[in-house]
């Protein structure tokens, strides 16, 4: 099962509301993902030479400032985190994997759930109701965001198992579906250097995209590059640091809907979703092709 | 009194899906079955996507619903004619066993699914696996079929006025199969059959049943070539 969202803003309104948007249409997908929920919401982009991270900890108790403490001995200067619940945004002095480094290194108790220039990822077990709550994600402004409900099939229900996965900077994929060849795929990938955290295959197919676009990939190429390597069922949404993409496998079990106003695009395993959002009664929705890459880019500021 | 009754019977009964909750109202539309008293015309609003709206009833009443829904609306109708002004996600009036469903946007996959008899009428695009095991269902759609669409369709028609995705009538029956457009591809056991004059007439039927302005000329027939394992003589006795 499970259920994806994504909510992409075409004026300064949605953006300024995007939380909001946001949370409505993923506690609407609650029947399709009863045991974890979580977001990638596209925000704040540091300038470059910095890097932002997101870190979870499974303490309850944990002192992010000591954790910032430790990033500015490593980097110069750290701004206070901005805490969310079990997780703590923190903007870096340096670049993406030079900050990722010193958490592996330094605090492999913590997790690094994103790392880019403007993505921020939060996820959590629980009721997608109860996760919007606690994570304040009504507060939340961006230009664009994926959402996740998840059904668990194939691994735990767990903070790590749960959606987005991010294996690339500012790159976040969501999925319903699952895949067949996740596990030599992975091996192959890791040989390509691609590092993963868990065994879960959407994560396969994040690295998978991850992988592609370093090696000079656009978005929509390492997307149509999923049809030839990727077996098994799976709409895939997908965020970059400026796009949003959707892509369906050529059998398009697994459903998908989109729509789009002047105001904003949206996509969601379900018309519910998108139902809540301003306009929505007015706004032109389809279903997407099987095997058709589908994708708006933003120009950053 | 019975001038009363019959206003009432008239009159159009308002459901807001916004503030009733769907159990509610599917329970008031079951209520009605074998002819039970009650309103013939109802108008639901504000769908908003949900799931199983109007499923399973057994009367001979009509149901409007303004917006989009979500799965399986209209399942299973029996007399009952339900109008659709918007979309509707997967199973359309699957297993429908009598009466009238229209949608007058677009269909997600398995339109139909199952069905045994009545007419679904899709004004837009039907997508993948439209009418996949139909049993007796006549589907006709404005717009075109998405790919495994007729899917082992063991009888009734799919009436398609655009194009057909791949592997239209894989494993085909008895169903028939009229297509105006282009066909992506064949699936297996189905090929293109001779329009005959019995065919042009039940076409010109269909199409004016469902309301649809398209000349039966201009369509091409697809059937099943009957030689998968099911029709070889010789497997009979493996049953």
């Amino acid at each position: 099962m499970c259920g994806i969202v994504g909510l992409f803003a075409k004026s300064p309104e949605i953006e300024a509301d995007l939380g909001r948007h946001l949370a409505a249409m993923l506690v609407q997908m609650s029947s399709r993902g009863p045991d974890s929920a979580g977001v990638a919401v596209y925000r704040n982009p540091v300038p470059s030479g910095s890097s932002k991270l997101t870190l979870y900890s499974s303490d309850s108790t944990e002192r992010w400032g000591a954790v910032r403490d430790g990033l500015c001995d490593a980097f110069g200067t750290c701004a206070e985190p901005a805490v969310r619940a079990s997780h703590a945004v923190f903007v870096v002095d340096a670049d993406a994997s030079d900050a990722e480094r010193w958490v592996r290194v330094s605090r492999p108790d913590l997790r690094v759930m994103s790392a880019g220039q403007v993505i921020e990822i939060y996820k959590e077990v629980g009721l997608p109701e109860k996760f919007v709550k606690a994570f304040a994600l009504e507060d939340l402004q961006g230009t664009h965001a994926l959402g996740h409900t998840r059904m668990a099939t194939e691994s735990r229900v767990t903070t790590e198992g749960s959606h987005p996965f991010s294996t690339g900077f500012d790159l976040c994929l969501v999925h319903n579906g699952s895949l067949s060849n996740h596990n030599r795929l992975r091996e192959s990938l890791r040989r390509e250097g691609i590092e993963f955290q868990t065994e879960n295959d959407t994560e396969v197919a994040a690295g998978y995209l991850a992988w592609r676009l370093r090696e000079g990939a656009s978005l929509e190429q390492a997307l149509d590059g999923c049809l030839e390597d990727l077996d098994g069922f799976y709409t895939f949404a997908v965020g970059t640091a400026d796009g949003f993409a959707v892509l369906r496998d050529p059998i398009a079990c697994k459903p998908a809907v989109l729509a789009e106003t002047d105001e904003w695009v949206a996509m969601s395993s379900e018309w519910r979703s998108i139902a809540v959002l301003p306009g929505a009664a007015e706004a032109e929705a389809w279903e997407p092709e099987p095997g058709v890459v589908y994708a708006w880019e933003k120009a950053l500021v | 009194m019975a001038a009363v009754a019959e206003r009432a019977q008239a009159a159009v009964e308002v459901v807001d899906l916004a503030t009733t909750p769907l159990r509610e109202l599917n329970q008031r539309l079951h209520d009605l079955a074998g002819g039970a008293p009650g309103p013939r015309h109802w108008r639901i609003v504000n769908p908003s996507g949900a799931h199983a709206v109007a499923c399973g009833l057994d009367a001979e009443i009509e149901v409007e619903i303004d917006g989009h829904v979500g799965y399986y609306c209209a399942g299973m109708n029996k007399l009952a004619t339900v109008r659709v002004h918007g979309n509707a996600s997967t199973g359309i009036a699957e297993n429908m066993m009598s009466g009238r469903v229209e949608v007058d946007g677009n269909v997600s996959q398995s339109a139909g699914a199952t069905g045994r008899g009545g007419l679904l009428v899709v004004r837009g695009n039907a997508s993948s696996r439209c009418g996949i095991s139909m049993k007796g269902i006549d589907i006709v759609v404005g717009g075109s079929v998405g790919h495994m669409s007729a899917f082992m369709a063991q009888t009734g028609c799919l009436v398609v006025c655009g194009d057909a995705g791949e592997a239209l009538g894989d494993s085909i029956y008895e169903a028939r199969l009229y297509v105006r457009g282009s066909v992506a591809s064949l699936g297996a056991d189905c090929v293109e059959k001779e329009l005959r004059d019995e065919h042009v007439a039940q076409l010109r039927g269909l199409l004016a049943a469902a309301g649809v302005d398209a000349d039966p000329a201009d369509f091409r027939r697809y059937g099943s070539a009957r030689q998968l394992y099911t029709f070889k003589v010789d497997n009979a006795a493996a049953y």
